[in-house]
C-alpha cells in the first residue's frame, strides 16, 4: 500500500496532523474545535452553501473561507475565533434569519434545532432587515414528513440525502435565489422506505415528523436506548416517552450496524403499540372474546398443558432472547413436548452449526466487498439499511452487485442473472461468461435470502450458493462471504436457542399437517407471524395466544394472554449478523399485560416444574450457559472456520419471488400502526398512478 | 399621650374585608386564567414553555394539530394547590395566553376543585378580560 500523506496545520494555536484530502473542518474536528454549520454532513457529499463554517486562513485569500469544503495544506494557520471569523458567521446568520419566521414556539424543531442554537451564538437581537419576509407554500410530501418550506434555510440535506443514500431522486430545488424551493418536483408522496431520516437532517423545522406532530417537546421526553426490531438489521435506536407513552422513535448512531439512519417502519409504527393491544387475558366463549383476570386463566390453561396430551408450540417473530429461551425451556423441560417451531418461514437449516444462519460478512463488511451476488433476495424491503449500504458502495466505488431473483428496483443497478434456482449453477461452472467474471473478485459478498431458503428446495439453494462462494473465494480464511439476511428480529436469535425439534418433534410442516387431521391437543401460538396463514392454525383441541397484539393468530385462540412488545421489557435483541445488543424497557407494560418470561416462569411453577430462574439476571446467565456466543455484547463473536453442512436437496424449478410483498405491514406493530396503513396505501397509490401514466 | 390621642381621631386602617378591598397592583398574582384575541381564536399555542418554567411542576399539557392544522392543546392543567404564584408561565408565555389575574379569592371546598381545566381557565379569561387588558398594558412600559 502507499505511505497515507498527512499534513500538519495550526488551527487555533494547536497543531494538529490529518490525512491529506481532509478540510479544514475535519482538522478542526480532530482537535475538538467546533465550527457550526448547517449544510456540511459527514455521511452526505460537501455542498458548501449555508457559509456558515467560515473561517479566516492567514496567508489565504483576504477573506473568510468556508471550512467544510476548502482543503487543509501543509502548514496552514487558521483562526475560528478571530473578528473577522466572528463578523462573518454574524453576517451568514443574519442573513439566515431574514426569511426564517420567528415561529419557535409552535415549531416542533425548537428544543433541539440547529439554527435555533447556532443563532444563540451568533445572532444579534435586531435585523437590518425591515422588508416583508418570504413565504413559502407547504408540499405534500405523504404521511411520514410534515412540511412547513417557509422555515427551510436551503442547505439542501434533504436533496443530497435522497439522491446519494435513498436512491430516490424525488427531492430537489426548483428557482434560484430567493425563489428558491426544496420540494418534490411533482407533488407526490415520497417513495422511499428511508424518508425519516430527512426529519433528523434538517437543521431546522421545515421537515417535521408528521405523526409526531405537536404532541411531545423534547425536553420533556425520557430517552432510552434501545433495538429496533421491524427487520434483523438490529438498528439502534432511542425510544423517547413521555408520561408513560412512547412519543417517538429517533435512530443512534452505531457505525458497525445502521450509521445513523434507520428505516420509517422503525421510526413511524410506535402507534402501532398501543393500537389493537390486547390489555388483559381473553377467554372465548361461544365465538367471543371476554376479558379475565390472569388467575381465571392460568386456571382454565393449567389441565390443558397436561403431560400426556400432544402440545405443539410456534413461535412468531418479534421475540426477546430471553423470551424464547424461557419459551424454550417451558415446552421441552416442563411441558416435556419437542413440538415446538420458531421457524415460521420454514427456514430450512437449523441452529447446529451458526456460521450457516448468520450474515458472516458482518454490515460493515459491506464496505470492503468488491461485488455482492443477491440470491432471492430483496434487500431494499428486507433490509432497508443494509440495502444502503450496499448502495453507498455501488455508488462510491462502482461495486458491481449481481441478482439471481424476482427483478425488483433497489435504487441501484444491477445485473439481473435469471430468477430460478438452476441459475445459480450457470454463477460458478467455469464456462459461462459471468462466471469468469465472478471469479476474478477477491472479496464477493453473497447475500441468500432468508425466506427463500424457507422454499420447500430450501436446503438445495443453500448447498448452490454454498457451492457457489467456493468456487468464486468467497469462503477464504479471512474473507466469510456468504451471507444470510434474515428479516424478522427474533430469526437469530430462535436458530441460536435451538427454538425447533431438537429430537423427534415436530417442525412447523408436521404440526400443521397435525392439526389439519386434528390429532394436535393443545396448540400454543407464541407470537404473530406473518409467514403461516391463521386459517391453517385452526384444528387444535385448545388453542392459546400469547402475544402482544390482537392480531390474526389471536382470533383462533380460545385463550389469549397478553404480554410485552419490545419497547417494554429491558431484553437482548440478535440481529442477522448474530451481532446481540441490549434494548431497555421505556416503558411500563400496558395495563395487565406481563413480560414474556414471567409468564412462562409463573406457569411452569404452577405445573409443578419450575424453571430454573427467578430474574432477569438468572435467566441471562442460563441464556449465556446455552448459547456462550452472547458473551460479545454489542459485537461480533469471533469467525469460526467454514464447516460445509452436510445434506442435499433438489431443486425446483419454481422462481424465486419476493417475500416481503407489504414492507408496512410486515409483522403484528406495523399492522396495527395507523400511520403505517397511510404509507401502505400511499405507496399503493403511487404504483397505480404510475402504472397508469404508463 | 399626644400619639394615643392623634390615633384616636384619625381614619381607621383596619379594613372590613370581605366589604372593603385594598387596591392591588397590576402585577398581584392571582388566580390564572387564559386569554383569547378579540376575534375569538384562543391565544395559547401549546408551545409548553410555561408547563417547562413552571418550578412547581403545577402544569400539564397536552397538544395535537387541530383540524385547521394549528398547533392547539387539548388539555391544559393547572393545579392550583401545587402552583406557588410566582407568574413565570406568564412571563414565558409568548402570546401572553396564561396570565395570573387579580382575583385571589378562589377556595373551593374540596380539593378536586382546585386543579383547573383548559374550559375553566378560559372562562376565567373571558370573565376577566377587560382588566387583564388593561393591567397588562398598564405593566407594558416596565417590561
Amino acid at each position: 500500500m502507499s505511505e497515507i500523506k498527512t499534513i500538519t496545520l495550526t488551527i487555533d494555536g494547536q497543531q494538529t496532523t490529518v490525512p491529506a484530502g481532509s478540510s479544514i473542518m475535519d482538522a478542526a474536528k480532530s482537535l475538538d474545535i467546533e465550527i457550526p454549520h448547517f449544510c456540511f454532513h459527514k455521511r452526505l457529499s460537501v455542498a458548501g452553501n449555508c457559509r456558515m463554517c467560515l473561517v479566516q486562513v492567514e496567508g489565504g485569500p483576504p477573506k473568510p473561507t468556508a471550512s467544510c469544503c476548502f482543503p487543509a495544506g501543509d502548514g496552514m494557520v487558521v483562526h475560528t475565533q478571530s473578528d473577522m471569523v466572528k463578523d462573518a458567521r454574524k453576517g451568514v446568520m443574519e442573513f439566515l434569519l431574514i426569511n426564517h419566521p420567528l415561529d419557535c414556539p409552535i415549531c416542533d424543531q425548537a428544543g433541539e434545532c440547529d439554527l435555533q442554537d447556532i443563532s444563540v451564538s451568533y445572532g444579534s437581537d435586531q435585523s437590518h432587515f425591515a422588508e416583508q419576509k418570504r413565504a413559502v407554500e407547504d408540499k405534500d410530501i405523504g404521511p411520514k414528513i410534515k412540511t412547513v418550506m417557509t422555515r427551510c434555510i436551503h442547505c439542501t440535506r434533504c436533496i443530497r440525502f435522497a439522491t446519494e443514500v435513498a436512491g430516490v431522486e424525488e427531492m430537489g430545488a426548483t428557482f434560484r435565489g430567493e425563489n428558491m424551493s426544496v420540494g418534490t418536483y411533482v407533488e407526490s408522496a415520497l417513495q422511499s422506505e428511508l424518508a425519516g431520516n430527512m426529519i433528523d437532517l434538517c437543521p431546522v423545522g421545515a421537515l417535521t415528523s408528521k405523526p409526531y406532530a405537536f404532541t411531545g417537546r423534547n425536553w420533556e421526553l425520557i430517552k432510552t436506548p434501545s433495538v429496533d426490531i421491524m427487520d434483523a438489521v438490529g438498528s439502534n435506536i432511542e425510544v423517547h416517552s413521555r408520561a408513560g407513552k412512547v412519543m417517538r422513535i429517533i435512530p443512534r448512531e452505531n457505525d458497525e450496524v445502521n450509521e445513523e439512519w434507520i428505516s420509517d417502519t422503525a421510526r413511524f409504527s410506535y402507534d402501532g403499540l398501543y393500537e389493537n393491544r390486547i390489555t388483559s387475558p381473553l377467554l372465548k366463549n361461544k365465538g367471543k372474546f371476554r376479558a379475565i383476570g390472569w388467575k381465571k386463566a392460568v386456571e382454565t390453561l393449567l389441565p390443558k398443558l397436561d403431560n400426556k396430551k400432544t402440545i405443539a408450540g410456534l413461535v412468531g417473530d418479534l421475540h426477546a432472547v430471553e423470551d424464547l429461551f424461557a419459551f424454550n425451556a417451558f415446552m421441552k423441560t416442563t411441558l416435556g413436548s419437542d413440538h415446538v417451531d420458531a421457524r415460521m418461514n420454514g427456514f430450512a437449516l437449523d441452529g447446529s452449526y451458526r456460521p450457516s444462519y448468520l450474515f458472516n460478512t458482518t454490515i460493515e463488511g459491506v464496505d470492503s466487498a468488491d461485488a455482492v451476488v443477491i440470491i432471492g433476495s430483496n434487500p431494499r424491503l428486507e433490509a432497508p439499511i443494509i440495502n444502503a449500504r450496499i448502495r453507498k458502495n455501488v455508488v462510491n466505488r462502482q461495486m458491481p452487485v449481481y441478482m439471481v431473483g424476482a427483478e425488483v428496483d433497489l435504487t441501484y443497478k444491477y445485473k439481473h442473472l435469471g430468477d430460478k434456482p438452476e441459475n445459480i449453477a450457470e454463477l460458478y461452472d467455469g464456462k459461462s461468461a459471468i462466471s469468469k467474471e465472478l471469479a476474478k473478485f477477491e472479496k464477493p459478498l453473497i447475500i441468500l435470502g432468508a425466506d427463500t431458503l424457507g422454499r420447500s428446495d430450501g436446503l438445495g439453494i443453500y448447498k448452490e450458493a454454498e457451492k457457489l462462494a467456493d468456487k468464486i473465494g468467497a469462503l477464504s480464511s479471512n474473507w466469510t462471504g456468504l451471507n444470510v439476511l434474515h428479516n424478522k428480529a427474533s430469526a437469530v436469535a430462535a436458530l441460536d436457542l435451538g427454538v425447533y425439534p431438537e429430537d423427534k418433534g415436530m417442525d412447523l410442516g408436521k404440526t400443521l399437517k397435525a392439526l389439519e387431521k386434528g390429532t394436535v391437543d393443545t396448540l400454543i401460538l407464541y407470537g404473530d407471524s406473518t409467514h403461516v396463514d391463521a386459517e391453517k392454525l385452526k384444528g387444535a383441541k385448545f388453542t392459546v395466544y400469547i402475544g402482544s397484539h390482537r392480531d390474526a393468530y389471536a382470533e383462533v385462540a380460545d385463550l389469549v394472554l397478553p404480554v410485552t412488545p419490545y419497547t417494554e421489557k429491558d431484553a437482548w435483541w440478535v440481529n442477522t449478523e448474530g451481532r446481540l445488543q441490549e434494548a431497555k424497557a421505556s416503558v411500563a407494560p400496558l395495563m395487565n399485560a406481563k413480560e414474556d418470561w414471567k409468564v412462562f416462569r409463573h406457569l411452569s411453577g404452577e405445573l409443578g416444574k419450575p424453571l430454573p430462574f427467578n430474574s432477569l439476571e438468572e435467566l441471562r446467565a442460563h441464556v449465556l450457559k446455552k448459547c456462550p456466543n452472547y458473551k460479545y455484547n454489542n459485537c461480533i463473536a469471533p469467525a469460526e472456520k467454514w464447516v460445509s453442512i452436510a445434506g442435499a436437496d433438489k431443486l425446483l424449478k419454481k422462481s424465486f419471488v419476493e417475500t416481503v410483498t407489504n414492507f408496512y405491514k410486515s409483522n403484528e406493530i406495523l399492522k396495527a400502526s395507523k400511520v403505517m396503513t397511510e404509507c401502505a396505501e400511499s405507496s399503493l397509490n403511487k404504483n397505480k398512478a404510475m402504472r397508469k401514466a404508463g | 399621650m399626644s400619639i394615643t390621642l392623634k390615633n384616636l381621631f384619625s381614619k381607621n386602617v383596619t379594613l372590613l374585608y370581605p366589604w372593603e378591598k385594598t387596591p392591588i397592583s397590576p402585577r398581584f398574582r392571582g388566580e390564572h386564567a387564559l386569554r383569547r384575541y378579540p376575534n375569538g381564536e384562543e391565544r395559547c399555542i401549546a408551545c409548553k414553555l410555561c408547563e417547562a418554567v413552571c418550578p412547581a411542576q403545577a402544569i400539564t399539557i397536552e397538544a395535537e394539530p387541530r383540524k385547521d392544522g394549528s398547533r392547539r392543546t387539548t388539555r391544559y392543567d393547572i393545579d392550583m394547590v401545587k402552583c406557588i404564584y410566582c407568574g413565570l408561565c406568564e412571563e414565558a408565555c409568548p402570546v401572553d395566553a396564561i396570565v395570573e389575574g387579580p382575583n385571589m379569592e378562589f377556595a373551593m371546598e374540596n380539593r378536586q376543585d382546585l386543579v383547573y381545566s383548559k374550559a375553566k381557565l378560559l372562562e376565567n379569561g373571558d370573565k376577566l378580560e377587560p382588566t387583564l387588558a388593561e393591567r397588562l398594558q398598564k405593566d407594558a412600559p416596565f417590561r
